[in-house]
């Protein structure tokens, strides 16, 4: 059974129209990978997804578990499971790591006592080198761009999501940090896991096997295989859509 | 409960029904009110004095706009007297004041004090054990009337020292009809480390509509007052006019804490002002929230070489209700500090405005003041103005101000949607943590329950 399965999508983000036509299934238990040069709407497939208002689906279904996603305000989206790792999450002065989590945990009914949640939390923290202060910090304010995306997958761990779209969680990682997060979003994967992961950088497919790629063009998905046509794309003239440039340092 | 009419000949007074002053202004009333009290002589003509400057002081032509000429003198009860409150039964407090307290969680035996349907809930016994602690170390805390007669040569020594009667149309009133509110003294050198709570020895007549609240703390002395809590009051009383002078010695320590969430019928007009000696440090932390209109700037002189002063507060303004809050400080001396922060909070069509006053006098040296003011606004119909006066006189102070307003970010409420939050759970996360490091500030159980009550303020009423 497909976990997400998106029909003849079209997407505009004000009168422009980012997707056309655009379809994609991942079963569940799949980790999928979408690549694709800048700008050519990776990012807002994802908001469309979890359901940002700015985001309008003018035509076509995105189903997830079975139902349809579309009408569903994004609290609802979260509530069903869907999670988002945001590429640049905004910062939200005054309030904390651990208040963030716990509100949206409360909100998803996965309530805990306080010492077990702590407990919960510590342990995903220190598993990704976050020192224990971190979670008094409040949450993206001031955080370097390796913070903010340990804190995210820091959130992920904790909602347990069954269907994670991870947006470049790989910039701005040197390789440590890269290694580190991807163990850690490998700890979730089971038979009831599945996400669609998306990248510039060949080196995070190295570390999360994905059981397929595709690569979105105009709009579409011109290309679908498994990771081995990654390893051809450069022949196959895809070499475009790779970031040459050294990974940012933390 | 009798209701007799002071004005008319029939008036009696009879010491087996409860005391109450009746309805209505005049020198009738204010003289009851003098004689229910015993008060000495000096004490009466003050009142009838204060009277006649109020009658005589117009009403403040910049709270028109508010509907301030909409408040009939003629209509309010000035004096209730051993803890008589305005027969009223539980089954009369409006079913949303009720839902108010269970969804605050507001202990039940507290449920019938805060809707004024008792006149005092049973905190008797905690109140006597403060007190012998407190009187061994000579710490006076007791109410105003019970400060004037048993306490007097200190007492006038102070009062009305800081707030004269003709400071405002509204202190006048209260200078004419006061009853309640607190009377401290800390003797030199005593630390008082507990807070003192209004609290603690709340009946109706503390809580009253024109309390009066006197505190001195002498040379190297430290205080903390609180009044207040976060549960609403509700009052059928539709005017609280409370005036509250606070004295801090050479080197002495005062912090004055106020909560204050009043029901949406109440016009809230309190001055508060206070005097900083030598060293003394004051700070005023002041959180209003509900009433209909509230008029209030905790004031601060700093008299003495090395005083400082901080006044922190935190409106919220809901639907139709109006927040003209704000802070004065006055620098009198060389070498005085003083730091303003207010953040607002508008919901719906309330308003939230901050009024400041930065003054520093001619000749001195090396004054600061810094002053942040933060709006936040949660729809686009809620509204928020700044109206910062600062006056400085002469060069080499460093004067700082900042004013901000700002629109509840889209942006971020969707972040915390996304994370399965409800859009009124995402707002309240978004505002408290806009006045997080001013909540900071309060005690403990006062920040807890302050989170809790802007998150019911956030949510639909039902």
């Amino acid at each position: 059974m497909n976990a997400l399965e998106i029909r003849h999508l079209t997407l505009h983000v004000g009168e422009k129209c980012v997707l056309n036509d655009f379809s994609l299934s991942i079963p569940k238990g799949e980790i999928h990978v979408l690549m694709g040069k800048n700008g050519r709407g990776k990012s807002s497939l994802a908001k469309a997804i979890v359901g940002y208002p700015d985001y309008h689906v003018t035509g076509g279904e995105i189903v997830f578990n079975g139902e349809n996603m579309v009408q569903l305000p994004p609290e609802e989206r979260a509530q069903r499971g869907i999670f988002l790792a945001h590429q640049n999450p905004v910062a939200i002065p005054g309030v904390s790591v651990s208040t963030f989590i716990r509100a949206a945990m409360n909100a998803q009914q996965k309530k805990m006592t306080t010492v077990a949640f702590y407990e919960l939390l510590h342990g995903h923290m220190d598993r990704l080198g976050l020192r224990r202060e971190f979670s008094a910090r409040a949450i993206n304010d001031g955080f370097s761009g390796g913070e903010k995306k340990r804190c995210e997958v820091l959130q992920m761990l904790m909602l347990r999501p069954s269907f994670a779209i991870l947006d470049e969680i790989d910039s701005g990682l040197d390789i440590d940090a890269l290694k580190i997060v991807a163990e850690n979003i490998k700890s979730l994967y089971s038979s009831d896991f599945s996400a669609l992961v998306i990248t510039h950088y060949q080196r995070l497919l190295d570390h999360i096997a994905p059981h397929k790629v595709h690569i979105l063009e105009d709009g579409k998905i011109t290309l679908s295989g498994g990771p081995e046509i990654v390893q051809e794309l450069e022949k196959k003239g895809y070499a475009f859509l790779f970031d040459r440039e050294e990974l940012a340092p933390e | 409960m009798k209701t007799s009419d002071a004005s008319s000949e029939n008036f009696h007074f009879d010491m087996s029904y409860p005391f109450d002053a009746g309805i209505g202004l005049n020198p009738t009333t204010v003289a009851y009110i003098s004689d229910v009290k015993g008060e000495d002589p000096w004490l009466r003509a003050f009142r009838l004095q204060a009277l006649e400057t109020f009658l005589a002081t117009p009403m403040p032509r910049n709270l028109e706009p508010y509907g301030i000429q909409n408040l009939d003198f003629h209509k309010i009860r000035y004096y209730l007297a051993n803890n008589q409150v305005p027969s009223r039964s539980w089954e009369d407090v409006p079913l949303e004041i009720k839902t108010t307290f269970d969804r605050l969680g507001i202990p039940e035996r507290e449920h019938r004090f805060l809707a004024g349907v008792e006149a005092q809930f049973d905190s008797e016994a905690a109140y006597n054990r403060m007190q012998d602690v407190l009187a061994q170390k000579g710490v006076i805390f007791v109410d105003s009337t019970v400060g004037l007669k048993k306490y007097s040569q200190i007492f006038r020594q102070y009062f009305a020292s800081l707030v004269p009667i003709g400071n405002n149309k509204f202190s006048a009133l209260n200078a004419a009809v006061f009853s309640g509110g607190s009377f401290i003294y800390v003797p030199k050198g005593v630390k008082v480390k507990q807070p003192l709570q209004a609290y603690f020895r709340i009946n109706a007549e503390s809580f009253g509509q024109f309390e009066r609240t006197l505190i001195v703390v002498d040379e190297d002395a430290e205080l903390t007052y609180m009044e207040g809590c976060t549960a609403p009051r509700f009052e059928t009383a539709t005017l609280h006019s409370a005036v509250v002078e606070v004295i801090a010695l050479k080197n002495a320590k005062v912090q004055y804490i106020t909560v204050q969430n009043w029901s949406n019928n109440v016009y809230n007009l309190v001055t508060k002002r206070s005097i900083a000696h030598e060293n003394a440090q004051i700070r005023w932390i002041d959180c209003n929230i509900g009433s209909k209109l509230t008029v209030k700037y905790p004031s601060i002189l700093l008299a003495g070489e090395g005083a400082s002063g901080e006044i922190l507060s935190i409106a919220l303004a809901s639907d139709q209700q109006i927040q003209r809050t704000g802070a004065k400080v006055i620098h009198l001396a060389s070498n005085t500090t003083s730091n303003i922060v207010s953040k607002s909070i508008s919901k719906g069509n309330g308003l939230a405005s901050y009024h400041g006053l930065v003054h520093v006098d001619p000749k001195l040296k090396n004054c600061r003041n810094n002053s942040q003011c933060d709006a936040l606004l949660i729809d686009g119909a809620s509204h928020s103005d700044t109206y910062p006066k600062i006056d400085i006189h002469g060069a080499g102070h460093h004067i700082q101000h900042e004013a901000k307003v700002s629109k509840i970010d889209e942006e971020r409420l969707l972040y915390l949607q996304q994370r399965g939050i409800d859009p009124w759970q995402a707002t309240s996360l978004c505002v408290n943590g806009f006045v997080n490091e001013l909540i900071r500030e309060f005690p403990l159980e006062y920040s807890v329950e302050l989170k809790r009550l802007i998150d019911f303020e956030m949510h639909p009423k039902k």
